[in-house]
């Protein structure tokens, strides 16, 4: 090949670039290593990890069970290294999936038009904000403070540069629902969208009716924001909300030690212009077949540049594709029947525990540890090679003595009567 | 057909609502070890919902057969070159997946505790150090889930610093030939921009640059090299312009693969850029994502880089959260991690001199293409190529032939269309770059296609007008897709189409 | 092709004046060289045009334009059959296809623009 260019040495290829600009020594990194070598060293890090824990976190990352078909569809090469569908004729597979995909999270959430999915949960919230800016031409976001703490901060600086002020109202000290009250008197006709998360990051499941209401009384939007997909296998899907953004990463991503997951907005069809990310939609090739193509991409940056809905220019297709796969597996009943497994295994964890909040919860729920810290609870958990919960403290300074314990179809009742005795026993002290 | 392909049986399939029967499902959940709960005891009547309407009920067969069939209706680089100009299409080893998915990595929980994650920790900070040494750059954050999202960290970077300067000033400048994630990014981060037209080599004009450069510009954002494949042979100059004034520079790494072991932006004046692993570093783009955008800054940039930041203890990490002067969080957790596996492993694999090698390699078989297929499509930009190509359609147009119809015919040949109509500044462009992984006859097989094409658009420019022709389904009606966008499937348009 | 009664601008608008009520549309050349339109987006009754800026835009699968005003004033009617049927802004641009209607708040404004001659010229017709 160097012949055909008339070339004697590779190194000639960039014989061009200015003297100052080269890197005159070699890259200080170790040779190359052989397949058996790397694969060895990727397990020793695994064994530095708590690989073989039973655990109880939960948090906006959850432990499911994912059927075998999730990972062998989507390690087909077709699937996995194929690119953005831009050429709808040789990429039919991908459009066809993500048309499903689109479909299955408006029949979950009860919105009438989902994109293809986007980043995570945590990056939906902001764009989902600023969405409604977009909409009602308001600058102000409403917060609820039992929003997933992280996405908060996202939001903040998501929004500080764009000078969309973000305020966070309350949650009831004695339900953990949202605090109405605070959210009323702080909710004016500046305020573009009211955002509340159910169940929320302390597992309790909003009243998000009343919150939706009080937002549309002021010509807000409400957004509601899910972090467990499974709860929508039983709870009622948030019809009244005018934007949903979600975290799909229980359909379809072990925890992974936080990515990479897949987001989604789902939104009224009378807002889809303003939609950011992907969208694949159903038309016909030239001689009348079925066929999907992206569509409505005038609203994104490649067009549009500086005055695009957003800067995002992928969805997270493989992710996607694997929660497309577990939810046609599960189906109708048996996504119900493994949320009300979640909820069996929760309710036996809590039954008899210090619960901190009397709402009503689904999976998750907040625990006292009185007279102990929740990490000296932990700590002995460890030791039965449990991961007990996420002590609060470190996002809600009120609620330090506690802890955020979850559970799924994939928890034990040995491990958990482990669990409950060790709070139980902290108690007793 | 010649060379590549020849027609095979492929499957109609209907979609997973249009086949579901009641009662059906794919997989089979444990008996509950715990007393079974009434939903709607413990959550309220009017918390639980009624059924999910028309939600899929498919056996496990039914649903590996909808998939496997679909799957078959697409194209990726396991099935062969994948020429997309600017995404840098390489091979994705398959050991990347499989370490990714090993057990201690993959039900890793970001909030176990940090004595238990010591291993995932060691993952990001080799990563980091290996970044760190590629780009000639002080600190690297993986936490951004795309380049895009990487952009966006790298511009409020370039705020934040400013601001601690006492002005975060008001415009980053913008080449003409920049990717419209640019723009849009800078948009989002709250400034103006100013568009810089090109010389007529296609590079950054530079005097036309100082003379915009004052104390209201922030940044610019160059790509290098840029959209062109042409290396910016002042971009030292152009750095120190926009050093001398006070703003900062930005380089977009989406065309890092022309560059690593050879020249390092950190060495030439760059302040914080960002790298695709999904890119340069090989991990799968699995149909548009997940990626991972990480953003390396120099020293000065470092104290503004979102948190946590790893922090080393002896032998053992901890995550610090006391960053006082950092941007915040852009991604929950710590970024796309099982992303950074891959990318990891795809380094450890070729080590200093194989990712040397493979930038070579990547040019040399960029080189080879646009030599291959100079005589054939017009070059307008004539300047040293690096890792890709870009033609424009200007000699097929005159016989009424467009780059999308040379892109769609490319398919009936067996591959992958080039990137079309893209950089803005090549009417009708084709934009290829072949990438290190390609072999001699599958570079050959690919050019002789080009070749056959133009051949084409001579004798019957209808044949390429109205390809492709051999697939499953013909040129797709985007028009209408747009006019009236049905973007899910519903129960009643299943029934009108029967009535079709 | 291009009707005398009307006036152009360079970026491809036209307006009729009738008494004092301007009706904005806009050119045959323009929507062909957009291709398939697929989308028009246009102001509420009651806003101020102003001459030289944007009152909307429209969209091809591929590409945004946005409408300058012509002319400066309030709008009091948009076409609303556009927005369900945006291929009429392919099939008559010069017609059934306008954009909005402005009440003139200084009509020697359209002075300043081209006439059907002076436009044909311009697009080298």
């Amino acid at each position: 090949m160097l012949d055909a260019l008339g070339l004697r040495s590779l190194e000639e290829l960039y014989s061009h670039l200015p003297e100052d600009v080269l890197l005159k020594r070699p890259l200080n990194l170790p040779d190359g290593q052989s397949e058996y070598e790397i694969v060895e060293f990727f397990r020793a890090c695994g064994e530095r990890n708590a690989a073989g824990y039973a655990s109880f976190l939960g948090a906006g990352v959850y432990s499911h069970y994912r059927p075998v078909l999730c990972d062998v569809i989507a390690s087909r090469g077709e699937f996995l290294t194929s690119y953005t569908p831009y050429q709808a004729e040789m990429a039919q597979g991908t459009l066809t999936t993500i048309f499903e995909f689109q479909t299955m999270v408006c029949q979950l959430t009860g919105m009438e038009v989902a994109n293809a999915s986007m980043y995570d949960g945590s990056t939906a919230a902001p764009e989902m904000a600023m969405m409604a800016c977009r909409i009602t031409g308001r600058e102000r976001v409403l917060v609820a403070r039992s929003l997933h703490p992280e996405y908060r901060r996202v939001l903040e600086t998501y929004a500080r540069y764009q000078g969309l002020p973000v305020a966070e109202f309350g949650y009831d000290a004695a339900t953990g629902e949202v605090d109405l009250a605070d959210l009323e008197a702080k909710l004016n006709d500046e305020v573009a969208m009211v955002m509340v998360q159910s169940p929320n990051f302390f597992g309790v499941i909003e009243n998000t009716r009343t919150a939706a209401e009080l937002a549309h009384r002021k010509g807000a939007l409400f957004g509601f924001v899910f972090t467990e997909a499974v709860s929508l296998g039983l709870l009622e899907p948030p019809y009244h909300a005018d934007i949903v953004a979600g975290e799909l990463q229980s359909f379809a991503h072990p925890p992974s030690y936080g990515g990479p997951f897949a987001g989604v907005i789902a939104t009224k069809e009378k807002y889809i212009r303003q939609l950011p990310g992907r969208l694949a939609g159903e038309t016909k090739d030239v001689h009348g077949n079925r066929a999907f193509c992206l569509t409505l991409s005038t609203r994104e940056q490649h067009i549009r540049r500086e005055k695009a809905t957003s800067n995002i220019c992928t969805n997270q297709a493989l992710v996607a594709l694997m929660a497309t796969v577990f939810m046609s597996l599960y189906g109708k009943e048996g996504l119900r029947e493994l949320a009300v497994q979640n909820l069996s295994k929760a309710h036996y964890l809590a039954d008899g525990l210090p619960l901190r909040f009397k709402g009503r919860f689904f999976n998750e729920f907040v625990v006292c540890c009185n007279g102990s810290q929740p990490e000296a609870v932990n700590a002995k958990l460890l030791e039965k090679k449990i991961i007990g919960g996420l002590p609060l403290g470190r996002f809600y300074p009120e609620l330090a003595g506690c802890m955020l314990l979850c559970a799924t179809e994939m928890s034990r009742r040995p491990q958990m009567d482990e669990v409950k005795k060790a709070i139980e026993e902290s108690h007793a002290r | 057909m010649p060379g590549k392909v020849r027609s095979h049986i492929s499957q109609n399939e209907a979609l997973l609502f249009e086949m579901s029967s009641p009662g059906k499902r794919g997989y089979q959940l444990p008996e509950l070890d715990v007393p079974a709960v009434d939903p709607v005891e413990a959550l309220g009547a009017e918390n639980t919902r009624a059924e999910i309407t028309d939600f899929p009920e498919v056996s496990e067969v039914e649903v590996i057969r909808h998939f496997t069939r679909l799957s078959t209706w697409n194209y990726g680089i396991d099935l062969g070159l994948f020429p997309l100009g600017s995404c840098t299409m390489k091979y994705n080893p398959r050991v990347n997946e499989q370490v990714a998915r090993i057990e201690g990595l993959a039900w890793a929980h970001p909030y176990q505790p940090e004595s238990l994650s010591q291993g995932a920790m060691e993952i990001i900070a080799r990563l980091e150090a290996a970044l760190a040494e590629i780009t000639g750059m002080d600190a690297v954050t993986l936490e951004p889930a795309a380049g895009a999202h990487g952009e966006l960290t790298g511009v409020l970077l370039i705020r934040a610093l400013l601001e601690s300067r006492g002005n975060p000033r008001k415009k980053i400048i913008i080449p003409d030939s920049a990717h419209g994630t640019n723009p849009a990014t800078a948009a989002m981060a709250g400034y103006q921009v100013a568009n810089l037209k090109s010389t007529a080599e296609g590079l950054v004009d530079v005097e036309a640059l100082a003379a915009m450069v004052d104390e209201e510009v922030a940044g610019l954002m160059v790509t290098n090299p840029n959209t062109l494949g042409v290396f910016e042979q002042e971009i030292r100059k152009i750095c120190e312009i926009l050093h001398a004034k006070g703003a900062l520079v930005y380089m977009d790494g989406a065309n890092m693969n022309a560059l690593v072991g050879i020249s390092r932006p950190g060495d030439f004046g760059i302040d914080v850029m960002h790298l695709n692993l999904h890119k340069t570093f090989s991990t799968p783009h699995g149909g548009g994502g997940p990626g991972a955008g990480a953003v390396a800054v120099k020293k000065h940039l470092e104290p503004f880089l979102p948190y946590p930041r790893l922090k080393r203890h002896g032998e053992s990490w901890s995550w610090d959260y006391d960053r006082p002067l950092s941007i915040g969080k852009v991604r929950a957790f710590y970024g796309n991690f099982g992303v950074l596996v891959r990318a990891l492993a795809y380094i450890l694999a070729h080590g200093g001199p194989g990712l040397r090698k493979a930038t070579l390699d990547a040019l040399l078989n960029a080189n080879y293409v646009r030599k291959g297929l100079e005589d054939y499509y017009d070059l307008p930009y004539p300047g040293p190529t690096m890792h890709e190509c870009v033609f424009s359609d200007a000699r097929q147009a005159k016989r009424g032939v467009r780059t999308m119809d040379i892109a769609k015919r490319l398919i009936d040949y067996g591959f992958h269309p080039y990137t079309v109509a893209f950089p803005l500044i090549v009417p009708g462009a084709l934009m290829i770059e072949p990438t290190e992984t390609e072999s001699k006859a599958e570079l050959d097989a690919f050019i002789e296609a080009m070749r056959a094409i133009a051949r084409e658009v001579e004798t019957d420019p209808e044949l390429v007008r109205t390809a492709p022709h051999e697939t499953r389904i013909s040129r797709v009606d985007e028009v209408s897709a747009a006019r009236r966008p049905v973007v899910r499937w519903k129960r009643a348009s299943a029934a009108s189409k029967a009535a079709d | 092709m291009y009707p005398e009664q009307f006036k152009y601008t360079k970026e491809h608008e036209w307006v009729l004046v009738e008494g004092d009520t301007g009706t904005i549309g806009i050119t045959h050349y323009a929507q062909n060289e957009l291709g398939d339109i697929v989308y028009v987006d246009l102001p509420k009754i009651g806003a101020q045009a102003e001459k030289g800026k944007t009152i909307g835009s429209v969209e091809s699968v591929k590409a945004v334009s946005d409408i300058y005003s012509p002319v400066s004033g309030e709008v009091i009617a948009v076409n609303e059959t556009l927005v369900d049927k945006p291929e009429l802004l392919n099939q008559d641009p010069h017609g059934a296809a306008w954009l909005v209607k402005v009440r003139l708040s200084s009509p020697a404004e359209i002075n300043e623009l081209m006439d059907a001659p002076a436009y044909q010229n311009y697009i080298g017709a």
